[in-house]
């Protein structure tokens, strides 16, 4: 069932639909089918490929640093997400209340958005290793320093790209049913706990979204903070599979088979939390 | 919401404090870039006044070591070009992808969708072996690789916009006689402009910033953004110019702060769009 658009714009593909195709093919589908089928086979050249079954996956899961690097991303995904999301949320709460200057926050706390991943590192490096000198230590003296440094870096980073979505929402709530409340007697905290906050369970489903997958493939602050000093202890996942495949000669195959663990893990979250989050809904 | 806090000066005051903290490490790079190198890792916190004050050595040797006006200009030119291309192919490929609405159009817009989960990591050795071997490893080849690696987001942003226009006023404008083209840009395209603003914006603070890609793509000798230029200022071993990455530090953010004080109402926006779905 076509409309009568539909018909006239279909004879149109090679203009309207094409380049962008052709792109994707380059930029994606070629390297993404190429990037799986590589994942079974030893090579250091596209084209001296030879298939070796699941070797490479084998060898990937039998690598005490892989697992190190996923536990690590899996505790620091954890911690930002909590962080930033509660702290996200109740700046975001607060500032939507009537405080004078808000706007001038708001502007403060988003802009290190803007900055890249890598000046961010580089940012916090000087700050950090200035504070820590005066223990003569620096961030890179245990995975531990590695771990925290790159938690406040990225909590830093993220609290108010989070705030700018819960003041959207906040916003766009229904002032009635509040005021209803109110009405009928809840205090503030009773308002907050069961009528603002389930009612913004849809901004909270996409922050989550957003932190848990932007946290799980962090990778320029990691490189530019830390490089996974010392001796690997603060790499994360994207790194540790960045120099298995760069930095170890004859484990090209061994990367690219993490590479693909690597991308099942992220799939699954966006399809698990996607599902967990948006039953929790409420709607006004 | 309403004004319901008890002290709303005693939070004014809380958050100007806090919001002195949040610039504070952006602050204290910038007070760096002007103190004598030696002295940065070690007087992290101290003015840069009397023995320590550098003046614009840093500066001078930064914008030298990283040569920072190419790397500067290379990264105007890949992220406009490419910010160009995208908004130009994927809105006339989302349009497409809705009227159509065919078995084909289905599939493409799958793909597409299918591209959102998958991390730069999975791609990033056969993606640059790839435009290596087709000759893309130039910051104009770079425009098509962006193209095709960030066509999702912005073909499934388009395409929710193009969904709530009324067909019926294209159809019209096909009964006058006018051509295709001239229906999308004439009709559609004025109807999609905030959102492609908010593309625009998304797409531009992506590959402004973005490292790994033209790291792994680009040819070196020739080109690099700036990204790559600051990481290569850390090299491999031993120690680095603390002054100069200082230098370039600040040289880097300038633009960036510059831009978010004309656009901030368009990039608040784009954030809020792109929030929209994840």
């Amino acid at each position: 069932m076509l409309s009568m658009a539909g018909k006239s714009v279909r004879k149109w593909w090679a203009l309207f639909a094409l380049p962008t195709f052709a792109a994707f093919v380059i930029g994606f589908l070629v390297p993404f089918v190429m990037s799986i089928i590589l994942s079974f086979c030893r090579f250091a050249t596209v084209t001296d490929a030879k298939f070796i079954g699941i070797h490479n996956y084998a060898a990937a899961l039998s690598d005490p640093e892989f697992w190190h690097a996923l536990i690590f991303t899996v505790a620091f995904t954890v911690v930002t997400t909590l962080i930033i999301n509660i702290l996200g949320f109740a700046v975001a709460y607060l500032l939507t209340t009537n405080i004078r200057g808000a706007n001038i926050f708001r502007s403060v706390f988003f802009m290190p958005n803007l900055i890249g991943g890598i000046i961010l590192g580089y940012i916090w490096m000087l700050l950090l290793n200035g504070i820590l000198a005066h223990w003569g230590r620096s961030i890179t003296y245990s995975g531990v320093y590695g771990f925290w440094g790159l938690v406040i870096l990225y909590c830093w980073q993220q609290i108010g790209y989070m705030m700018i979505i819960y003041i959207s929402g906040l916003q766009s709530l229904p002032g009635d049913v509040i005021e209803a409340a109110q009405v009928d007697g809840a205090n503030g905290r009773q308002t907050l706990f069961h009528i603002t906050i389930p009612l913004m369970m849809p901004s909270i489903t996409v922050c989550t979204f957003l932190t848990v997958t932007n946290g799980f493939k962090l990778f320029d602050q990691n490189l530019a903070l830390t490089n996974g000093a010392p001796s690997n202890s603060s790499e994360m996942l994207a790194l540790n599979i960045y120099r298995t495949f760069y930095g170890r000669p004859g484990f090209e195959g061994v990367g690219q088979a993490k590479a693909v663990i690597f991308f099942v893990i992220v799939a699954a979250i966006a399809i698990i939390q996607n599902r967990l989050t948006t039953s929790k809904e409420v709607t006004a | 919401m309403n004004g319901k806090v008890r002290h709303p000066a005693i939070w004014t005051v809380f958050f100007s404090l806090v919001s002195l903290l949040w610039i504070f490490p952006i602050a204290l790079v910038v007070v760096n870039a002007f103190k004598q190198r030696s002295y940065i890792t070690h007087d992290t916190f101290a003015l840069p006044t009397g023995e320590l004050f550098a003046g614009f050595d840093n500066f001078n040797r930064g914008i030298e070591q990283t040569d920072f006006l190419s790397s500067f200009t290379w990264t105007v030119v890949v992220t406009i070009g490419s910010v160009l291309l995208i908004l130009l192919c994927t809105s006339m490929c989302a349009w497409w992808i809705v009227r159509v609405h065919n078995w084909a159009a289905k599939i493409l817009y799958l793909l597409f969708l299918s591209n959102m989960a998958v991390p730069f990591q999975l791609v990033m050795f056969t993606l640059s072996k790839l435009s290596d071997t087709l000759g893309l490893n130039s910051p104009w080849g770079l425009w098509i690789v962006y193209l095709g690696f960030g066509a999702g987001l912005a073909v499934f942003m388009f395409t929710g916009v193009v969904k709530g226009i009324p067909v019926e006023l294209e159809e019209s404008a096909m009964i006058d006689g006018a051509s295709v083209p001239r229906i999308f840009f004439g009709i559609v395209v004025p109807i999609m402009r905030p959102s492609i603003i908010s593309v625009a914006i998304l797409e531009a603070m992506w590959i402004w910033n973005d490292f790994l890609l033209p790291y792994l793509t680009l040819d070196l000798r020739r080109f690099r953004t700036l990204s790559v230029a600051i990481q290569q200022l850390k090299g491999s071993f031993g120690s680095v110019d603390m002054g100069a990455m200082m230098a370039c530090l600040v040289l880097a953010i300038i633009p960036i702060v510059v831009f978010y004080l004309i656009c901030q109402k368009y990039i608040i926006k784009g954030v809020l769009a792109g929030a929209v779905k994840g």
